[in-house]
């Protein structure tokens, strides 16, 4: 199905300066009965963010009014454990558009491109300035920029160029999914079950 | 099925994927033609939803396979689910498979269980084959020779629409385990062990081979086991050489081919394996003789040491981890630098995809014979599917099992990720047949160690974190 465009984002940025993300930690187990993929943001990161009352866990970053934007900023091997696309749609429904992490799990940056959700990974020289330039300013804006693969820190000017896959790229820049793709596909599929019959 | 022989210098895992693509996109991925989908209540509704929105069906029923698993009760299955969402879900899963066609063993059918656990038991699962999931854990399948990984909700959805998969081919690595495993040292230590070698991380962009006559000498389970935990070391799946004890093992199951067809399928079977000349991105030796019984400290599963060791200092880990490790023992309540050996346990949990097979039943049997659980001890065995229950009752396990005060549970995940009532309590401490050991995974502040089903056993026994080795 047709996703929003995703050309530039321009923003501060939310910094979880954890490793090892795990999805267990971005969207607990028990969230997951939803049938629907609406309203996981609600609970990311629930028992960071909420104590066993329900009430929000002062010093966890998400529950700190100074830091906002639409981009997140985590330490290294995030999403890592379960393939529960879940992790992606509650990031993405909290208000998240990029990732930015030194590392990803491999089925997490999958389900984050498949949903919009662009992952971005830098060096973690480059994830350190970042860190450290919140850490002074939380108002610090960045500017991510699939076309050209860049995300810069907009005050300095410091540019780090990203890798993506072209394809996924093309997929991300028009808003297309892999289905289309597949679907358009299915009398070479076809063929192909009937040469190896 | 394609010819596998013409392909020659190549690694097993080339062969299997080269037979499956259908197109490749040139700096993208590859269109991969799935074998076998297996399909369970938690990362499919929304699939089957996306499905109907685009008037679609399922492309080819006979290659999907449905059972209810993550969230289903343990205890009274006969009656309807108590759990609101959890009842609704499940309920989603038999309508969907009914509207679409798919093939379902529902809650009361001899057959659930762990999807894992199923696929593999009724010879489902077949070598050379692509198989996929929503689940990290396909990777078990990969113990019969086969290219089997996990995949999010959207791929599902592809898989449903046209049994192909779009995917980047992951680089190859090849893990060696040369020589005899010591006593009381199983397949889930040797994985433990590895995943501790080379980080939770160490295999992230990489599909694993295990090879060597560690591996050669192990059961199918014990194989499963391995393959299974393959993804906690961030690999995309892990797979092993089909070989006679691979044949031996699915011969005479329901959906093992039959006949005439089985001599022709084992004679294919016989074909997969790396060409002697194959080239892996990456090689890692070991010593099956440096393996011990092995348990986690920490919240990810690469955080591990042999039971006789102690808890690592600061200044062992490297400086960037450091502030991750102090949280995490934090969160486990643990110092650097401690003993675990004769800390004091609260539950015992022995199940899962990992470790919740017959032959782990059948061994934590043996051990905990004519012996108690300690008072302090909540013990859960919880069997990976239907057959595996039926199994233990008709070998009499569960009697033995029962007398040595454990509980025993209907088939499903259960306490592996506590998605049912089976949740460890905030702050108590669970040694787990099961493989993660993620902040929360067995609920909201449980605090997981794991280790094989033979140490979960010793340690029911005693009340603490003991070394299996101790006995007999
Ligand atoms: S037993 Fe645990 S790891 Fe296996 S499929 Fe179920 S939840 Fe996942």
């Amino acid at each position: 199905m047709a996703r929003d465009k995703f050309t530039t984002v321009h923003s501060s940025a939310v910094p979880v300066h954890i490793e090892n993300v795990d999805t267990d930690q971005i969207i607990p187990a028990r969230f997951l009965k939803a049938t629907t993929r609406d309203g996981f943001g609600e609970n990311l990161f629930r028992d960071w963010r909420y104590d066993n009352n329900d009430q929000p866990i002062a010093d966890f970053i998400l529950n700190n009014p100074k830091y906002k934007g639409t981009i997140l900023v985590s330490g290294k091997n995030f999403g890592s454990g379960s393939s529960r696309e879940h992790a992606a749609w509650a990031i993405y429904d909290y208000g998240f558009k990029v990732v930015v992490s030194s590392f990803f799990a491999d089925i997490f940056k999958n389900n984050a491109l498949n949903n919009g959700l662009l992952p971005v990974q830098v060096s973690e020289e480059f994830l350190a300035k970042m860190f450290s330039a919140i850490e002074n300013d939380a108002n610090t804006q960045f500017e991510v920029n699939l076309v050209a693969q860049t995300l810069t820190i907009v005050a300095t000017g410091e540019t780090f160029n990203f890798e993506i896959n072209t394809y996924k790229k093309e997929c991300m820049i028009n808003g297309f999914d892999d289905i289309d793709y597949l679907l358009n596909l299915k009398g070479k599929i076809e063929a192909f079950e009937g040469a190896r019959a | 099925m394609q010819n596998f022989q013409q392909l020659a210098g190549k690694t097993l895992f080339d062969k299997i994927w080269e037979a499956h693509v259908v197109e490749e996109i040139t700096d993208g991925p590859s269109v991969l033609y799935i074998d076998q989908h297996l399909i369970h209540e938690v990362t499919s509704p929304q699939a089957f939803a996306g499905l109907e929105q685009r008037g679609l069906g399922v492309f080819r029923t006979q290659r999907t396979m449905a059972t209810p698993d993550h969230n289903v009760p343990t205890i009274n299955q006969h009656l309807p689910i108590q759990d609101k969402l959890s009842a609704f879900q499940v309920q989603k899963l038999t309508d969907n498979c009914e509207k679409f066609g798919v093939q379902l063993f529902g809650l009361n059918h001899p057959y659930q269980g762990i999807v894992h656990v199923v696929g593999p038991q009724l010879g489902i699962t077949q070598p050379g084959m692509t198989i996929v999931c929503g689940d990290s854990h396909t990777s078990t399948h990969g113990a019969f020779g086969s290219i089997a990984f996990g995949i999010g909700t959207s791929e599902v959805e592809m898989v449903l629409a046209t049994q192909c998969l779009m995917q980047m081919k992951p680089k190859r690595m090849r893990i060696t385990v040369e020589g005899t495993l010591g006593k009381g040292v199983g397949a889930k230590d040797i994985i433990l062990y590895i995943i501790a070698q080379i980080t939770a991380a160490g295999g992230t962009g990489y599909f694993v081979e295990f090879a060597g006559s560690a591996f050669r000498n192990l059961t199918m389970e014990g194989r499963m086991t391995v393959c299974n935990m393959s993804i906690e070391m961030g690999a995309r799946g892990g797979l092993i050489a089909p070989d006679q004890t691979t044949f031996d093992y699915i011969k005479g199951r329901e959906y093992a081919p039959k006949g005439a067809d089985w001599d022709q399928a084992v004679e294919k079977w016989s074909k997969l394996y790396s060409d002697a000349d194959a080239v892996f991105e990456k090689e890692l030796h070991f010593d099956a003789a440096d393996i011990e019984p092995m348990i986690t400290y920490g919240t990810n599963p690469g955080m591990g040491i042999k039971i006789t060791q102690r808890v690592p200092k600061l200044d062992e880990i490297e400086a960037s981890g450091r502030v991750t490790f102090e949280k995490s023992l934090d969160y486990m309540g643990l110092e650097p630098g401690e003993q675990l050996l004769g800390k004091s346990v609260d539950y015992v949990f022995i199940g899962s995809c990992t470790n919740g097979r017959i032959e782990d039943l059948r061994q934590v049997a043996s051990f905990v014979k004519g012996k108690q659980k300690a008072d302090n001890i909540t013990a859960w065995i919880v069997p990976g599917s239907k057959q595996v229950e039926k199994q233990a009752q008709e070998e009499g396990l569960v009697e033995i099992l029962e007398a040595a005060g454990f509980q025993l549970r209907q088939p499903g995940c259960s306490a592996c990720l506590g998605m049912n009532e089976d949740k460890i309590p905030k702050g108590k401490y669970a040694v787990s047949t099961s493989n993660r050991n993620f902040e929360g995974r067995q609920g909201p502040g449980a605090r997981t160690m794991l280790a094989s089903p033979l140490t979960a056993a010793a340690v029911a026994v005693t009340g603490k974190i003991v070394d299996p080795r101790e006995f007999n």
